[in-house]
């Protein structure tokens, strides 16, 4: 039997083995709880994320400030609340690119063949010769730094991958014989892609994205540290560690709980992610 | 082998090809005119004139290409706007860091790595099994730069066993831990699951039955073969070590190449990036058709004619 071979429907079912794996639940939870503090930070959060208090400079946890304040007096945990905003944003945003583009590109490879199959998947070998966050780093050079430029250059480097993927499935899928039989009959490269390509592909697609927001996350952050990203003084967990660099003697709490949060927030898609390739991808069932 | 190295060399060609035209057209795909983002907001027009005249701009783009790749052969990467140094120069000047770092990092992930992969799979499912497992979680799920930042805080303010900048040896401990953590984890994960692979095969049992001692068989007959597929994942995971090396040489102010692109960014130093991205590219592309190389001459199931 083909790897591929479609089934009545799998969704129900998939959720029920999803909800017997402890760390796909976990995963699920932690990913909803991160969603949720993104969207009510306004109400979470006990202070505006860019209120300064200089009579509130660098005070260790307490009861008014959970997480301390910052060398400006700004509340930690107001700005870790925030801070969860932009990294959701981010997250959506730099796979919503990667996966549309590469699925688009990774369609067309496949189902068009011959030269265009070629200049895309060399152009696809060549973004894959910048490993990690090289190429995100090169497209920030290009477009120069800030919030928006990173989020496109985590999402341009993140392409190839769903390039590949879907590429490969494509071509496993035109070969099965009710999509044989289907071309046979006429339907065209659009008809194929929509009707019978996609719905097949969707499942190691959902699966690479939920893993690719945590890699988006961890990029976006890396590329704040750096300064190439968010920049001052949005509450971004990546600057507020880069800021914290100077503080690490005075203030630990500055840079111990922005960090937690990017750790919490990328094993929580981890977690997702490993979840659901178990469950969807065929390959490893 | 020599034939298959040099198969594998020259299907690279394609992609250095690539990688050059990518370096190349950064200088184009800049929004706005590259030569005033070059000199800045307050440069006169002679001077914009005059740089696009000795970047050769006002070439047609074929020739400036071509100018570009046969400088780049002859190891001429153009000169640095900021210090006025040739590229490849300063490149040259950091490898040493750079290297130094990746490879101490690569050491620790093997070493670590492996070794946490080896006992998870031999104590499958037991609560060493979990701890090891979620050590690694937390490991590929740990940002360098904030583990980084925490180890300083631990080793250098807390028990002052470490410095916190470039310090010779000493010195290189925290940023080769921090960096070699998350590839340690990705090679404990895969060590595990081959291993276990490995473990359920018919031979391994044969020597089980046979009265093999327990640790002679993982280490004389399972792990020799459960390394195969851990050996091209060290291979991808330098050229990852390599990207990360950016973050930790910030972390740890190191002077190394990583340092030396993110500061060439911020400073929009065209030639500069435009320099390492074509060195980074180029490096990684011959990593990786050495990895090729290497994997095809330890299993012999790779036919190498």
């Amino acid at each position: 039997m083909s790897a591929y071979e479609p089934m009545a429907n799998p969704a129900p079912r998939a959720w029920r083995r999803l909800w017997r794996k402890p760390g796909a639940v976990l995963g699920g939870a932690l990913v909803a709880a991160f969603t949720a503090l993104a969207l009510f930070a306004p109400v979470v959060a006990p202070y505006p994320p860019m209120e300064m208090d200089f009579r509130a400079v660098q005070q260790p946890p307490s009861l008014a400030h959970p997480f301390g304040t910052d060398d400006l007096g700004r509340d930690v945990f107001s700005r870790v609340a925030y801070g969860a905003r932009i990294s959701l944003q981010v997250g959506l945003i730099a796979v919503g690119i990667a996966a549309v583009i590469g699925t688009a590109m990774g369609l067309i490879a496949a189902l068009a063949g011959g030269w265009l199959d070629g200049v895309i998947m060399r152009s696809v070998d060549v973004m894959l010769a910048f490993p990690g966050i090289l190429l995100a780093l090169a497209v920030v050079a290009v477009l120069g730094p800030g919030l928006a430029n990173m989020m496109i250059a985590v999402g341009v480097s993140a392409i190839p991958v769903y390039a590949r993927t879907v590429r490969g499935t494509t071509l496993s899928v035109m070969e099965l014989d009710y999509v044989v039989a289907a071309r046979s009959l006429g339907a065209g490269h659009v008809r194929v892609a929509l009707q019978y390509v996609l719905p097949n592909v969707s499942a190691p697609i959902i699966v690479l994205a939920t893993i690719g927001i945590a890699t988006s996350i961890l990029s976006a952050a890396g590329l704040s540290y750096l300064g190439l990203g968010a920049q001052p003084p949005t509450p971004e967990w990546g600057s507020m560690l880069s800021d914290a660099r100077a503080y690490l003697r005075t203030g630990w709490w500055m840079a111990v709980f922005p960090g937690l949060a990017i750790m919490i927030v990328v094993m929580a898609f981890n977690l997702l992610g490993d979840g659901l390739r178990d469950v969807l991808d065929p390959r490893t069932r | 082998m020599i034939p298959f190295l040099l198969r594998r060399l020259v299907a690279a060609i394609p992609v250095l090809f690539g990688v050059s035209l990518l370096a190349f057209s950064m200088t184009h795909l800049t929004p706005g005119d590259p030569v005033k983002i070059m000199l800045g907001e307050r440069a006169t027009a002679e001077d914009v004139a005059r740089l696009r005249l000795e970047l050769g701009l006002d070439r047609p783009l074929p020739v400036q290409y071509l100018s570009f790749v046969s400088r780049a052969l002859r190891g001429d990467l153009g000169t640095s706007l900021r210090s006025g140094q040739p590229v490849a120069r300063e490149i040259g000047d950091r490898i040493g860091a750079t290297a130094t770092l990746t490879l101490a990092a690569m050491g620790i992930a093997i070493l670590v790595g492996v070794l946490l992969g080896t006992l998870a799979a031999i104590q499958r499912s037991s609560a060493v099994d979990a701890l090891i497992m979620m050590i690694a979680l937390v490991g590929i799920s740990m940002p360098t730069f904030w583990s980084g930042l925490l180890l300083i805080l631990l080793f250098s303010l807390t028990l002052g066993w470490f410095p916190i900048t470039d310090g010779g040896w000493s010195g290189l401990v925290l940023p080769a831990v921090t960096l070699g953590l998350p590839a340690a984890a990705v090679l404990a994960r895969l060590t595990r699951s081959a291993l276990q692979e490995v473990l359920n095969q018919d031979f391994v049992r044969t020597a089980h039955s046979k009265g093999v001692a327990a640790t002679a068989v993982v280490a004389r007959h399972a792990l020799r073969n459960a390394l195969i597929p851990v050996v091209t994942i060290i291979g991808l995971q330098f050229g990852n070590l390599m990207a990360g090396s950016v973050i930790v040489e910030s972390v740890f102010a190191r002077a190394g190449i990583g340092r030396f692109a993110v500061n060439a960014i911020m400073a929009r130093d065209l030639p500069q990036v435009q320099g390492i991205v074509l060195f980074a590219g180029v490096i990684y592309v011959v990593i990786n058709a050495l990895v090729d190389v290497v994997y095809a001459a330890i299993d012999p199931r790779i036919s190498v004619r």
